[in-house]
């Protein structure tokens, strides 16, 4: 059986995406800053595109810019809302320890640049409260960046909560919504968010397409420099099949939204509960303020990349830690931030799933899991220490 | 998976001598839990001819870390000890057909364990031995290239 459960990494392009794109590679070819009608057409796809968007998270089509992708519409958020900053002479960023590498490396960078940065420390839960956000706000803070749900432990922060202290305090507010689009229910509006990302694999669309929404008025500094697409602040012709697949798999998991979820609610509640069952397992993240597809679990003993393995052996596709880092050994900065000591935090296992995935795929999953675990731990000198007193238990 | 040439996933999926060994004549541990790999190896030495007749091994760790625990005691089983001490870590990458270069630090820790295994045997036994096998803990530098390899990823 082959099971696709790495649906946080990437998503596969839905039909309906994939029947919005191809026609912009045929017969709607144009360039949507072209004067001709073959030019117009694409220009009325794009604006359609962007009208959807819109739509969605309750915001002006003026306030959509597309980018090539979550990261770099992070990157823009984070060094327009630093500029702004600046001009006032506020220096000052919050953000938290368990953001994506696009918002902590881009904050690296405004380090760099004078800024001083609090990054708050996740409780164990993987839920930030709205009372760190407000006792880490200072005079000078310009700029408050926090993600709605975290990509490998899929805890959803009060998004709502924060938006409102900022708006209050008249601090901008930028949230990487890369994990919740498609999947939870946004209103930009409703929740006082300023400023957003998106990422369009991670909801059935393509990948290269991101979103970032800011709302009017604050002003965007490019990232790329050139022509006056993106009403300037994005320079390059647009990837109008990206965008275009972005938008029709966007307007589909909004519209399907609720079903979706409970159908991916229920999987991920018997996963998470059948594997808890291994002994010396240890679920990560809230389990309510939970995205609807996430499973993250350590196992105590062993190591995650050789579980991905022979999880892949047996056709299963997971993750450990965050496919961005599986280059490195170095423990996911996720786990660690929840308060995982190194040597459990090197057992992880992420399991993301779609609304494709179906039961009996998790019925295999969890049949096979417990021999892997065993498997493992068989050879493990640290788990031989663990069982016979030398070393403690630590979940 | 691309990641690994055929023989690591070979000696991954299939482990040569694998398990514990209660009544080995030396036993070298090295790496730690902490950086994420740990590789025991046991060995059984005849006395006589001071060969290597029989070797077992216990890892906690990646793919290769395991792949590369497995080649090193075929490597060195039914080898006189002074040979086994001469295994490389670039042998055993090559006899695996290549490793990623982030994951290189495993074939220096299962040469490691080998010496670290006939080191404990030696002792055990009191057989003097060179500076070669006085192991330097106080600077291994295994988890500074797992850190290089993170901020390149």
């Amino acid at each position: 059986m082959q099971v696709y459960a790495d649906n946080a990494a990437t998503t596969a392009v839905s039909k309906t995406a994939l029947d919005a794109m191809l026609p912009m590679l045929t017969d709607c070819y144009g360039n949507p800053s072209s004067l001709h009608t073959v030019g117009q057409k694409a220009a009325e796809k794009l604006s359609a595109a962007r009208e959807t968007f819109a739509k969605y998270l309750n915001a002006q089509p003026a306030e959509i810019t597309f980018t090539s992708g979550g990261s770099e519409a992070d990157n823009q958020a984070i060094v327009s809302a630093g500029a702004i900053g600046e001009q006032k002479g506020k220096k000052h960023i919050i953000s938290t320890a368990f953001e994506h590498h696009a918002v902590l490396h881009t904050l690296k960078k405004m380090e760099k640049r004078g800024f001083e940065v609090t990054l708050l420390p996740p409780p164990e839960n993987g839920v930030i409260t709205v009372e760190q956000v407000k006792e880490a706000i200072r005079p000078d803070t310009c700029l408050v960046t926090i993600m709605f749900a975290n990509n490998e432990i899929g805890t959803i922060q009060p998004i709502a909560e924060i938006g409102a202290l900022c708006k209050e305090k008249n601090i901008l507010f930028h949230t990487d919504a890369v994990q919740a689009a498609g999947h939870l229910h946004i209103d930009v509006q409703a929740m006082h968010i300023d400023m957003l990302s998106i990422s369009a694999h991670k909801f059935h669309g393509p990948k290269g397409v991101g979103v970032l929404y800011a709302r009017k008025g604050i002003f965007l500094t490019n990232v790329i420099e050139g022509g006056s697409q993106e009403r300037g602040k994005r320079a390059g012709t647009e990837n109008m099949p990206g965008i275009c697949g972005a938008a029709a798999a966007f307007a589909d998991a909004c519209e399907h939204m609720d079903e979706n979820a409970a159908h991916m609610i229920s999987l991920r509640d018997k996963l998470l509960t059948g594997l808890a069952q291994i002994p010396h397992s240890i679920i990560n993240g809230d389990l309510k303020q939970r995205l609807p597809g996430n499973v993250n679990l350590c196992f105590e003993g062993i190591e995650g990349e050789s579980m991905l393995l022979l999880l892949d052996e047996k056709g299963i596709a997971a993750s450990s830690g965050s496919a961005c880092t599986s280059g490195s050994l170095e423990p996911s900065h996720v786990l660690l931030s929840i308060g995982r000591p190194h040597e459990v935090a090197h057992g992880s296992l992420r399991l993301s799933l779609s609304e494709y995935n179906t039961e009996k795929e998790i019925d295999y999953i969890l049949a096979v899991m417990p021999e892997i675990v065993n498997y493992l731990r068989e050879m493990s000198p640290v788990w031989d220490e663990l069982e016979h007193g030398q070393r403690k238990h630590q979940i | 998976m691309a990641l690994y040439s055929d023989q690591v996933m070979d000696h991954f999926q299939h482990p040569r001598n694998v398990g514990k060994m209660d009544d080995a004549d030396g036993i070298g541990e090295v790496g730690n839990a902490r950086c994420g790999d740990i590789m025991r190896m046991y060995i059984k030495v005849d006395k006589d001819s001071q060969t290597i007749s029989d070797v077992k091994f216990n890892t906690f760790g990646c793919g290769s870390a395991i792949a590369t625990s497995s080649i090193a005691t075929e490597m060195i089983k039914g080898k006189p000890v002074t040979e086994a001490l001469k295994l490389s870590n670039k042998a055993v990458v090559e006899a695996l057909g290549g490793l990623p270069a982030y994951k290189l630090h495993c074939s220096v820790l299962a040469e490691e364990a080998v010496k670290a295994a006939v080191k404990d045997y030696y002792d055990k036994n009191g057989i003097a031995y060179g500076d070669e096998l006085k192991m330097d803990c106080e600077h291994c530098t295994a988890c500074d290239s797992h850190q290089d390899a993170g901020s390149k990823a």
